[in-house]
């Protein structure tokens, strides 16, 4: 991490003998783009967000009568919205871990210089480019249980077909694998990113001293590798805490809510129930819980995280 | 030794590679295929035929989704890297009172997750009256704090002496940023403009919630319309039509595969 650069005072002072704006306003002017947009469409709409949790509010999303934390402790109790937030612990847990150690494999075996390495590069990455929709599609015909690969493969072990995206024993665990694959070309880029970024002469020594491959695998890539690592995982948990497509396109948050995770329950609550109150009151609590994994990465990062 | 974990690689890789292109090979093949192959389970049709492909383009307004979609990601394309760039500027070379407290603002819109505003931003662009434009889908995107952050290393590269003797020399600020910053940071801007691109490209919650028709719905909720409409019968339509949604995406990643890697590796470690 650099410094700020400061700018030398003499450079300020000569601008005063000029007939200019003012830095500040200057300044301001290159940044009021950015500014008015925040302000319109990430700022004041998480604050209206947050107001209008505390509201009972009409179809349209105008608060009718203040009501406290009621939509809070409503939703607590509610077996729907417990079944939410079980959905999307379990979704997190299902894809991050898994998902980062794939791509991490990946990372690796495409790091090392060989013929033709660029051709894998390529095609570990390719999912990069692959959207949601065009993704979930290929993978519902996977899960097609008459004609889909995965009976195919079931059948040849000789057992039964499984309705993956209608049991409500797998409905999860088949979206879960299917966002895994969609998200690995991204981790795979910045974790391979950062392994080239990794000192060269490091390896060499390493060879020098007659150190096996994996000793060097502990000991040099994934220390140094670890505020790569340790972005992927911010990164991974919150756009996990984030899913939406996938859902929308599979499963529409069945069977039994099963796969009802919290941005489908917040779409379902305002688009489809019209009960602006709630899914407001769920927005907060999405806000907190990535607020929250952020700041905790923050914290956990300062301590355990090698920075070359 | 050295020739036996070379083949272990290789076993690896192909193996590894195998799977992961899967989906995308699967799709294409079935793109080709006809409907009673599709139905017996193939994974290689035995004669390729393009039917699929013309249907797609008969059944759906296809080609107008397709418009849409370039259009509106090249709108927030261009957009993010405007906006972006001109922030950035201010951040690298600018010092004003209120700079670091501004700074701080741009990192917390990161902490703020776009899914948990979107009813009201529904509510505002719905009051705007732009349900159903191009307006109401990009011009929200248009502001990113990861773009400025991006932008703003790669600006910080170009010594400060240069901007001082600018000035001296009485060129204006303006027209440093113009003709010197921006030319000097083209491999900044095209990483960003990739990224952007792809982004955009890919958005699926917002064209869904913000168009009802098909003026200006994007190739991806049409995918979703196909989907839920052809869903048992035509899966080789619905399939040319996902080859046809991903391939310039695939094309752009693989010519930008190396510029975008190193783009995000910054992102991630500065």
């Amino acid at each position: 991490m650099k410094a700020e650069t400061e700018l030398p005072v003499k450079v300020e002072e000569k601008e005063k003998g000029r007939r200019t704006l003012p830095m500040f306003v200057q300044g301001a002017l290159y940044l009021s783009p950015s500014l008015v947009l925040f302000f319109i469409f990430l700022f004041y709409p998480m604050a209206r967000t947050i107001y209008l949790s505390l509201f009972l509010t009409d179809g349209q999303g105008e608060p009718i009568r203040f009501v406290g934390f009621e939509n809070f402790t409503y939703l607590f109790q509610s077996p729907s919205f417990q079944n939410s937030i079980k959905a999307t612990v379990l979704f997190v847990l299902y894809t991050v871990p898994a998902g980062i150690l794939l791509a991490l494999f990946l990372a690796i075996i495409a790091n090392e210089k060989l013929k033709g390495i660029g051709f894998f590069r390529t095609i570990f990455s390719s999912t990069m480019g692959m959207s949601v929709a065009a993704s979930s599609v290929i993978w519902m015909f996977m899960y097609n249980p008459a004609i889909g690969l995965f009976n195919q493969i079931v059948q040849v072990f000789g057992l039964s077909e499984t309705q993956w995206l209608l049991d409500p024993k797998y409905a999860l665990l088949a979206v879960s694998a299917a966002t895994i694959w969609m998200n690995t070309g991204f981790a795979f880029l910045v974790l391979l990113g950062g392994l080239q970024n990794i000192d060269q002469q490091l390896y060499e020594y390493a060879k020098i001293a007659g150190v096996g491959y994996f000793y060097q695998l502990r000991k040099i890539t994934l220390p140094l590798l670890s505020p790569t690592l340790f972005f992927i995982i911010t990164v991974s948990l919150i756009n996990a805490f984030q899913t939406f497509g996938q859902i929308d396109m599979l499963t529409k948050g069945g069977p039994i809510e099963t796969t009802n995770v919290i941005v489908y329950s917040i779409y379902k609550d305002a688009f489809i129930n019209h009960n602006i109150g709630s899914a407001s009151a769920q927005a907060v609590l999405l806000f907190f819980a990535i607020l929250l994994v952020t700041l905790l990465q923050f914290k956990i990062g300062e301590k355990k995280v090698h920075y070359q | 030794m050295r020739t036996a974990k070379t083949i272990i690689l290789y076993i690896l890789l192909i193996m590894s590679a195998a799977v992961m292109v899967f989906p995308i090979f699967y799709a294409f093949m079935i793109s080709f295929m006809e409907g009673r192959e599709v139905l017996g389970g193939r994974i290689i049709p035995q004669s390729f035929t393009f039917d699929n492909y013309m249907s797609a383009f008969e059944r759906v307004p296809l080609l107008r989704y397709l418009w849409n979609s370039f259009i509106v990601s090249l709108a927030i394309m261009v957009g993010q890297l405007v906006v972006s760039s001109l922030a950035a500027f201010a951040f690298a070379f600018l010092t004003f009172r209120g700079r670091d407290f501004l700074f701080f603002l741009f990192i917390s819109t990161m902490m703020i997750p776009w899914e948990a505003t979107m009813v009201p931003n529904f509510m505002t662009v719905q009051k705007l009256g732009w349900l159903n434009t191009y307006t109401g889908l990009t011009v929200p995107f248009f502001a990113l704090a990861f773009g400025t952050f991006l932008l703003r290393q790669h600006f910080k590269t170009i010594p400060i002496e240069l901007y001082e003797a600018s000035l001296v020399a009485g060129i204006s600020r303006f027209r440093f940023f113009w003709s010197v910053v921006l030319p000097v940071s083209k491999t900044s801007l095209v990483t960003l403009g990739i990224y952007s691109f792809l982004t955009a490209w890919n958005m699926y919650l917002w064209p869904l919630l913000v168009t009802n028709n098909d003026s200006v719905r994007t190739v991806q909720i049409g995918l979703k319309q196909m989907q839920s409409q052809e869903i048992s019968t035509e899966w080789g339509v619905v399939m040319a039509a996902v080859v046809i949604v991903i391939l310039p995406t695939l094309i752009l990643l693989f010519a930008g595969q190396k510029r975008l890697q190193s783009g995000l590796t910054q992102g991630a470690i500065k």
